[in-house]
């Protein structure tokens, strides 16, 4: 079941929030300058660019270092595995980022605009939710879960 | 320069919105999609498109779905790396960019070459 922990986030601190601004307004004005200086087909790519990816991944290992820490265990491992459940989610989400990407490309010189981005972003959140619950359905074979599964989804 | 003011403001609000659904959405490996959210194009492309009209923004689509291939690549490359051995997760993440780098410019090569031509 997916859900919201609004408690998450007072885990981050104001400083990862900065970071993250900063971070993300950066590479959006980088991917402005490439496309105005070598064109579309080269800035377009920095449009699917990791940006943000390794900031998140490492903020996901740190908070669960901290919260190990709190209980006076060694969170390194626990943290490692979390950032890599991350990553594997974060690479199903690139099918949906890829279908995002490719009704952009058939629908904007035929359709409105906004029309076509707002039904890409549906889609971008329906083909990931999907993904996920194949993904989730295959991990826990019908609802018996694996320890080190239900660890990391914690 | 007021247009790189406005991109830079909308890249960093849009992309700080998307990392926060990542942070509170629970499970974390659903919250882990957020990692490979459309941010930078939401943030850009509606600018692109008032700027250039919707056939530059449409060339720059094409790309990024080769990007996001590269990506997929990537993540999995990360993956892979962070369970199989011990860096940090800044190591790995950081260290792996070049992936990113070489394939998603190996499938614009391949689609200007073999593709296009």
């Amino acid at each position: 079941m997916i859900k919201m922990e609004l408690s998450a986030l007072k885990e981050t601190k104001p400083h990862e929030y900065a970071v993250r601004f900063v971070f993300g307004g950066a590479c959006t004005v980088l991917a402005g300058l490439i496309a105005k200086h070598f064109g579309p087909a080269i800035g377009g790519l920095f449009l699917a660019f990791p940006a943000i990816f390794p900031a998140g991944a490492s903020l996901i290992e740190s908070h669960e270092k901290r919260r190990k820490a709190k209980i006076g265990c060694d969170g390194t491992n626990r943290g490692r595995l979390a950032a890599s459940v991350d990553s594997a989610g974060a690479a199903l989400g690139c099918v949906g980022l890829c279908l995002f990407a490719l009704i952009l490309w058939w629908g904007l010189p035929r359709h409105n605009a906004y029309a076509i981005i707002t039904f890409a972003s549906i889609v971008w959140v329906c083909v990931s939710s999907t993904l996920w619950s194949v993904r989730r359905y295959r991990i826990f074979h019908g609802g018996k879960s694996r320890r080190g599964d239900r660890e990391a989804s914690r | 320069m007021c247009e790189f003011i406005v991109r830079f403001l909308i890249g960093g609000i849009v992309v700080s919105l998307f990392a926060i659904l990542g942070d509170v959405l629970r499970p974390k490996s659903f919250a882990g999609y957020f990692g490979a959210a459309p941010s930078i194009a939401l943030a850009t492309i509606g600018l692109t498109i008032a700027k250039n009209g919707p056939q530059y923004a449409a060339t720059e689509a094409r790309s990024m779905i080769l990007g996001a291939a590269a990506f997929f690549l990537y993540a999995v490359c990360v993956s892979w790396i962070l369970g199989r051995y011990k860096p940090s997760t800044l190591t790995a993440t950081v260290g792996l960019i070049p992936v990113w780098f070489g394939m998603s410019f190996a499938f614009l090569y391949l689609l200007h070459a073999v593709v296009l031509t």
